[in-house]
């Protein structure tokens, strides 16, 4: 199954980079999403994985029954989700918020702070 | 204590300066010129002492955990050069006062001008290497504020910061030589260093010591090819000119290498490269000072030119030459002194220093015209005058000079001739036949002829009586630069030698030269142009152009704006490092002992994989949510099964919220459109594609280390008997690191308030 994690994570990351290089700000925010579950997944199974065994302490025992699936990392990947949803809430806002302000979810026309209609030099000319 | 307050009184009068309501009034300057005056009083006191070999010193622990003190110490060559900063300082705030009454800035001006004369006595005086660099930086920088004084003409600008480059520049290799003589020697304490002078000659770091050192000093004191900066620096007011260019600041590079000559000089490196570059210098100088027709051009080159004469001594080494060049350089201090103030004089009294448009100065304006005479004859190194000593003694030593000395020998003629050819033509046109002047001359007023007459009366008096600077101040000066005790004799009348021979010699060339001037300048001027883009000042403009171009092209490279190229760039540039780190690992440990794999198993992976693949592809917003969902429900799958049932469960809570999101927000913007051509998308899958290959070898060879388990046995072990929780990983989150598990809370908090910021406010403006 680490094989197949492994893969996964890998597509997961792949596909969440291709779409954060795009110009579409909506892209963008969909390959974060996909970023998250990649990154999130890639702990997940770098730190061992263990089938159905939580790392739970059974009533009347002091210490889980080994083996047990490693605590540490699902700790770390439960903060992560949490702190990855609140990102994913704020850049969606913040899209909504540049697409009302601006007229505009392409990430090339929103390279200032300053008036739009200041350019800057062209760097591919075709897009 | 007394030291330090008499050598930094500068800096405090820099401070006030501006604020001092004295500048409107005449006698302003007379009291101000009352701070360095007392200085140079105090330091003629020290006379007697540093003449029976006692040194004075102050010393304060500056940064003691790097062996750095601030540290000061008068001997007999910091007692020369301290003498002629302050006596030099006080004539020049004098005169400052006539020169610029009136002006605005007057008081902005003294601050500089005190703020410089602070600096360069902290150089002198300075017995740390890293103190007498401080120093030496405050010189460039308090030189810069004053060649820039005039900020509304460009060229003031231009040539400020042309010299601020330039000697700044040197500045950085002087830094690396002294950290480097800090490395070899132990000690940045100079009297230490310089007493100990076997250890760095010998060492494997002397080479690039020694470069170091003679770029800060052969760009301070304008030594070819660095010499064109002191021209470009008459851009400032002429007693500025008078002060830092010819008898103080410019000295700063010579006076390093008299006080480094213990520990660096006298070997072959020393000796080629200081009579090289100082010979070259000389001749240079002095050619080029033929062709001027500014009278504060014609004294910048005739500067360089000494300068170069200077530094050819100190490389000669000799005892000797050594004596001669004390003598020579408080010879050129007070006769270059009283040139350029009287060359002030003149453009004060005239409004212009063009020789061609003056003439018959010497009924207009006497005083001033019998100072210039004075420097003049010195400048050309005839008569009863200092400068004659010392260049006697210049010949003297070059025609002691073992190797190469033939060609020294030529170079030091001819620039004596060139120079007496400078000034013998600079004062037939000035003083002689009838008033010539753009409007009526009149002379000046006392406070400007106070300097000039002052100092030329001292070269004078020095000459006919040696005596009077020979034991108390060039004797201690030059054993100071020797290393040891040197025996001055001085004496104007050595009867006729062959030094003598030679003076007349270049007496000759100089009759030479002004007879045919005529007809040299025109092959002189047609070399020149020859030359024109190879002279170190055009190199320094293109150089200087070239570079603004480059900064901007990769400024235009790099900051062009666009997020997703850096975004790229960034991604391309980590997996090249990683691939390459483990490339030069030999690879990445992989083996089959990955565990089995469930037929559900499978099934969830293709979800995730099939839900990544239509977020990618989909054009339709809807499409997309749910793409997103399959791929966090899919996730939550594989917590579930494999022991992690809180993650599964917030995975599952977060991605029901995420999706409601998407479905509220993305409602509101437009269709997802592809707007990148294809290539674009080509090179970005292509990226993507590697990053995430990349990944999945790193989490296969992560799998395979064994990883440290301290952490999960500790958890594992006192989650139930100490925290009193069956959960392991719900104690690690609220009870073992509840601080962290705080600042999340935080973090989301914030992360809310923002999102309903953004959704909630509007523009007062907006409808």
């Amino acid at each position: 199954m680490e094989l197949l994690l492994a893969l996964t994570v890998g597509i997961l990351y792949a596909a969440g980079l291709y779409l954060l290089l795009r110009r579409s700000l909506v892209k963008v925010i969909v390959g974060l999403a996909l970023l998250t579950n990649g990154a999130n997944l890639l702990i997940f199974t770098a730190a061992g994985l263990v089938r159905g065994r939580p790392p739970l302490v059974e009533a009347g025992e002091n210490v889980p029954q080994a083996p047990f699936a490693d605590p540490v990392p699902q700790a770390l990947i439960l903060t992560a989700i949490v702190i990855g949803f609140g990102l994913q809430a704020f850049a969606m806002a913040l899209a909504y918020r540049v697409y009302r302000e601006s007229g505009s979810e392409d990430v090339d026309s929103l390279r200032t702070t300053e008036d739009p209609s200041i350019s800057l030099p062209k760097v591919e000319a075709a897009e | 204590m007394t030291l330090a307050v008499f050598a930094l009184c500068g800096f405090a009068m820099a401070l006030a300066a501006p604020f001092l309501p004295i500048w409107r009034f005449r006698p302003g300057g007379w009291l101000a010129a009352g701070v360095p005056a007392a200085s140079f009083v105090y330091f003629l006191t020290l006379v007697p002492r540093i003449g029976d070999d006692e040194v004075v010193t102050a010393s304060w622990n500056w940064i003691p955990t790097l062996d750095v003190a601030f540290a000061l110490r008068v001997d007999g060559l910091a007692l020369l050069m301290a003498l002629l900063v302050s006596g030099m300082g006080a004539l020049v705030v004098l005169y400052s006062g006539a020169y610029l009454q009136g002006k605005p800035g007057l008081g902005r001006f003294m601050a500089y001008l005190f703020g410089f004369m602070g600096s360069m006595l902290g150089l002198v005086l300075a017995a740390d290497l890293i103190t007498l660099f401080v120093f030496w930086e405050l010189t460039s920088i308090t030189s810069f504020l004053l060649i820039s004084f005039e900020t509304e003409k460009p060229e003031a600008r231009k040539a400020a910061t042309q010299a601020l480059l330039v000697t700044g520049g040197g500045g950085l290799a002087l830094l690396g030589g002294f950290a480097l003589i800090g490395i070899e020697a132990g000690t940045y304490d100079i009297a230490e260093i310089t007493a100990g002078g076997g250890g760095l000659a010998e060492s494997s770091r002397y080479l690039p010591i020694l470069v170091l050192v003679l770029a800060g000093a052969f760009t301070k004191s304008a030594q070819f090819p660095f010499h064109f900066w002191l021209p470009g620096a008459m851009a400032a007011p002429t007693p500025v000119s008078a002060y830092l260019h010819s008898a103080t600041m410019v000295k700063a590079g010579v006076y390093l290498l008299a006080r480094l000559h213990p520990a660096l000089g006298d070997t072959t490196e020393w000796t080629v490269a200081l009579t090289a570059f100082g010979s070259v210098t000389m001749v240079l100088g002095a050619f080029i000072a033929v062709h001027q027709t500014d009278l504060k051009l014609i004294l910048a080159y005739s500067t360089v030119a000494a300068l170069g004469l200077l530094v050819l001594l100190l490389g000669i080494g000799t005892d000797l030459a050594v004596k001669g060049a004390m003598v020579f350089l408080l010879a050129h201090a007070l006769y270059k002194g009283t040139l350029f103030l009287a060359a002030g004089s003149i453009d004060h009294g005239t409004g212009t220093r063009e020789l061609g448009k003056l003439g018959g100065l010497a009924r207009a304006m006497p005083i001033t015209a019998a100072a210039l005479a004075v420097g003049a004859v010195s400048l050309a190194g005839f008569g009863p005058v200092l400068a004659f000593i010392g260049k006697e003694a210049l010949i003297e030593a070059v025609l002691h000079f073992g190797q190469a000395g033939e060609a020294a020998v030529i170079g030091a003629v001819v620039t004596g001739g060139t120079l007496f050819a400078v000034a013998a033509g600079m004062l037939g046109r000035l003083l002689i036949g009838a008033v010539r002047a753009p409007h009526h001359p009149h002379e000046s007023p006392w406070e400007m002829l106070a300097g000039p007459v002052l100092l030329s009366v001292l070269s004078v008096v020095f000459a006919l009586a040696p005596a009077l600077i020979s034991g108390g101040l060039v004797a201690p000066a030059a054993a100071a630069v020797a290393g040891e005790q040197v025996k001055v004799k001085l004496a104007l009348w050595h009867g006729v030698n062959t030094a003598l021979l030679l003076s007349l010699l270049s007496l000759a060339i100089a009759a030479a030269v002004l007879w045919n001037a005529p007809r040299l300048r025109p092959v002189t001027a047609r070399i020149a142009d020859a030359a024109g883009p190879l002279r170190p000042g055009e190199l320094y403009y293109t150089s200087l152009l070239n570079l603004n171009r480059v900064a901007r092209q990769q400024t235009r490279l790099l900051q062009h704006g666009y997020l997703r190229l850096y975004l790229a760039i960034t991604l391309a540039t980590a997996v090249a490092l990683t691939v390459a780190a483990i490339a030069v690992r030999g690879g990445v440990e992989l083996d089959n002992s990955y565990g089995d794999i469930a037929f559900y198993e499978v099934i969830i992976a293709g979800v995730i994989i099939a839900g990544a693949g239509l977020a990618i592809r989909a054009s339709d917003r809807l499409t997309a949510v749910v793409a997103l969902g399959a791929v966090g429900f899919g996730v939550a799958l594989v917590y579930a099964f494999f022991g992690a049932p809180d993650l599964a469960l917030t995975q599952f809570l977060v991605e029901t919220l995420t999706v409601l999101l998407f479905v509220l927000v993305f409602y509101r913007l437009p269709r997802l459109a592809n707007v990148s051509p294809v290539p674009t998308r080509v090179r970005d899958a292509a990226l993507s594609l590697a990053a995430g290959a990349l990944m999945t070898v790193l989490v296969l060879a992560s799998i395979t280390q064994t990883s440290d388990h301290t952490l999960t046995a500790y958890f594992a072990e006192t989650s139930k008997p100490v925290a009193f929780g069956r959960n392991v990983v719900n104690v690690i989150l609220v009870d073992f690191r509840s601080l962290d598990t705080l600042g999340e809370i935080i973090v989301l908090a914030v992360a809310a308030l923002g999102v309903v910021a953004m959704l909630k406010l509007r523009r007062e403006d907006s409808p």
